[in-house]
């Protein structure tokens, strides 16, 4: 008699063999699948990334189109003005769009300059260890300390407001932590079992990289730059309110915010509106950045 | 210890040259000058107003006349306030951005470990999901936004506050300061539960707990006696990054609530290229956010017998 006789029994044990099967990364999967917060914001997310993407191109009004008839009209169906329109009669949809379109663009672009600038140091610093890995988290301690704050207002104020610096300088400032944490997983990798059994059987050293270095230390990376992504976007927003982010007539939820905090006696919907957009943005990111770390790696929860 | 301190300091003094040295010359690097006015100004009373501040001097030796003056505790003339002293101008704000700073963190840590501690107790109740919840908020909402809306709800529609900044007959009153402070605290309170719901959970499941209520302590005992000390270690660690935040959180809320304090003046000052205010505002901010991070490290090290500082 065979161990397994039926049809049924064998299509069983099949099934545990595929659930047995299952990596890593299809079990984080369906542990973000089953957090409700995270799946809602990741929808809400992707409406708002579609809208920012295309909502201009089927939006009745232009972000820089001036009614001069129509200053601090309050939300109307009228010529649909949903939102309302700003001190110089453009239509706060349209701007709205607009500004989340180069919030959510900040947001990743100065991100993936960090994301480089941080694991470049940081698995440097974490491989070639010793001296080297002192001097580097060294600079990076010191670097923590800084205001930087000021130094990107000053050089914004060298450089004028160009948006390609805004990303290169909020990027340049944020990569720390990114460093960081890269350095301390490698340099915790490095000193594994599993490493030292794959170089005890001779597997080489790309492949001791790419199979094990770099899949562990994609996890929490890829969490911080989840939860990175809002605090760009903060630090763009902070800029702009400021008066030294992107230019008129473009437009960033910042800057809007920053218009409507000064306008809002007369005209309330010029702050509500970016602000509402603005904080529903930044819940999601955290939202899916929190279901991200709790998927990945479940022993935080 | 005495030597960890000493060392420190070693670190910190080069590095505040460093900042000193690179904000100098940024900022002269940006295009424009102080006294470029919108009409042009004779060539003669332009050089004579030059001279009058040492600017006709080439670069380097503008920067050697400044770093000796500032060693001798000199910060120089504002280059846009007439008849004002840097010195002055930070002097007149300083107490307004200590009193909002000092408060709002004071308030983010007792609120936020508290809020933290509760929820971390009563882990996976309604309690501590809707502690979560709000805490999400406030990290979701920055100051620059929840400043308006605050003056927006509580100034304007509720009349509960005054809006419009200090009332400079009666300076700081806290009708005028607890929006700042609140707004300014809102974001520092939800980070610090987070991290103290964490840290609280992990403790409290520790052995050493557990070892405590066995022999019958009692759970107030437990708590404030033998968790609580471990618990508040990753808050002290935030600390040094927790005071920079407040310090550069106050650019925004000295802007958004109208108060006379240092911060305001750092981005007007920057974009109207008035160098020494700048300068000076980079100064006093380094120094207290590299002196905040060193107490904090120093009490983190009072705290964690397992901290030696060879």
């Amino acid at each position: 008699m065979s161990l397994i006789s039926t049809p049924q029994e064998k299509a069983e044990l099949l099934e545990t063999a595929a659930v047995k099967g299952r990596s890593l990364w299809d079990d984080a999967l369906a542990r973000l699948l089953r957090n409700r917060a995270a799946v809602a914001s990741m929808i809400v997310l992707g409406i708002l990334v579609v809208l920012a993407t295309i909502g201009q191109l089927l939006w009745v009004h232009d972000y820089d189109t001036i009614y001069r008839d129509r200053v601090w009209i309050g939300p109307t169906l009228e010529n649909w003005h949903l939102l309302g329109t700003d001190a110089q009669g453009r239509d706060m949809v349209a701007r709205i769009l607009v500004g989340l379109r180069v919030s959510l663009m900040v947001g990743v672009v100065a991100t993936i300059v960090s994301l480089v600038i941080g694991v470049t140091w940081g698995a440097i610093a974490g491989f070639v260890g010793g001296k080297v890995d002192q001097a580097m988290m060294r600079v990076v301690d010191i670097l923590y300390s800084l205001p930087f704050i000021f130094f990107v207002i000053i050089l914004m104020v060298v450089f004028g407001r160009n948006i390609v610096l805004i990303f290169v300088a909020i990027g340049a400032v944020e990569w720390l932590t990114m460093a960081r944490i890269v350095r301390g997983q490698t340099l915790a990798l490095k000193g594994m079992e599993f490493v030292e059994a794959a170089e005890a059987a001779g597997v080489s050293k790309t492949n001791i990289i790419s199979r094990h270095i770099i899949p562990n230390v994609l996890g929490p990376v890829v969490v911080y730059v989840t939860l990175m992504i809002p605090v760009v976007i903060l630090a763009e927003s902070f800029l702009s309110f400021l008066g030294l982010g992107v230019q008129e007539p473009l437009t960033s939820l910042g800057r809007l915010i920053s218009a409507g905090a000064q306008d809002m006696e007369p005209a309330p919907w010029t702050l509500i509106g970016p602000a509402v957009t603005m904080m529903i943005t930044l819940f999601c990111l955290n939202f899916i950045g929190d279901g991200l770390r709790d998927a990945i790696d479940p022993k935080d929860r | 210890m005495f030597g960890f301190v000493i060392r420190r300091i070693g670190v910190a003094i080069p590095t505040i040259l460093v900042i000193i040295t690179v904000a100098f010359f940024m900022m002269r690097a940006a295009p424009g000058g102080p006294f470029d006015l919108e009409r042009p100004m004779p060539e003669e009373t332009r050089q004579t107003i030059l001279a009058n501040y040492g600017m006709d001097q080439p670069l380097w030796r503008q920067y050697v006349d400044y770093m000796g003056n500032l060693f001798q505790g000199d910060l120089g003339p504002s280059l846009k306030l007439r008849d004002k002293r840097v010195a002055e101008i930070i002097a007149e704000g300083f107490p307004v951005s200590a009193t909002i700073g000092i408060l709002s963190m004071a308030l983010a840590i007792a609120l936020g470990s508290l809020l933290g501690s509760i929820a971390a107790l009563r882990q996976n109740t309604s309690g501590d999901f809707s502690i979560m919840t709000f805490a999400m908020v406030g990290i979701s909402i920055p100051p620059f936004v929840m400043g308006p809306i605050l003056a927006l709800v509580f100034g304007l529609y509720l009349g509960w506050v005054p809006t419009g900044g200090l009332d400079p007959r009666f300076g700081m009153t806290p009708d005028r300061l607890i929006l700042p402070i609140i707004t300014l605290a809102l974001p520092q309170i939800a980070i610090i539960a987070r991290l103290m719901r964490a840290s609280m959970i992990e403790v409290i499941r520790s052995n050493y707990i557990r070892t405590a209520r066995a022999k019958g302590l009692s759970a107030t005992a437990v708590i404030f006696k033998h968790a609580l000390r471990s618990a508040i270690l990753p808050l002290v660690s935030y600390l040094g990054p927790a005071s920079a935040a407040v310090l550069s959180g106050s650019l925004v809320i000295e802007r958004v609530f109208q108060l006379p304090g240092i911060g305001k003046h750092f981005v007007d000052a920057a974009l109207q290229r008035d160098y020494t205010v700048v300068m000076g505002v980079v100064i006093i901010y380094a120094s207290l956010i590299i002196l905040l991070n060193l107490l904090a490290d120093l009490l983190y090290g009072v705290l964690n017998p397992k901290v030696k500082y060879d």
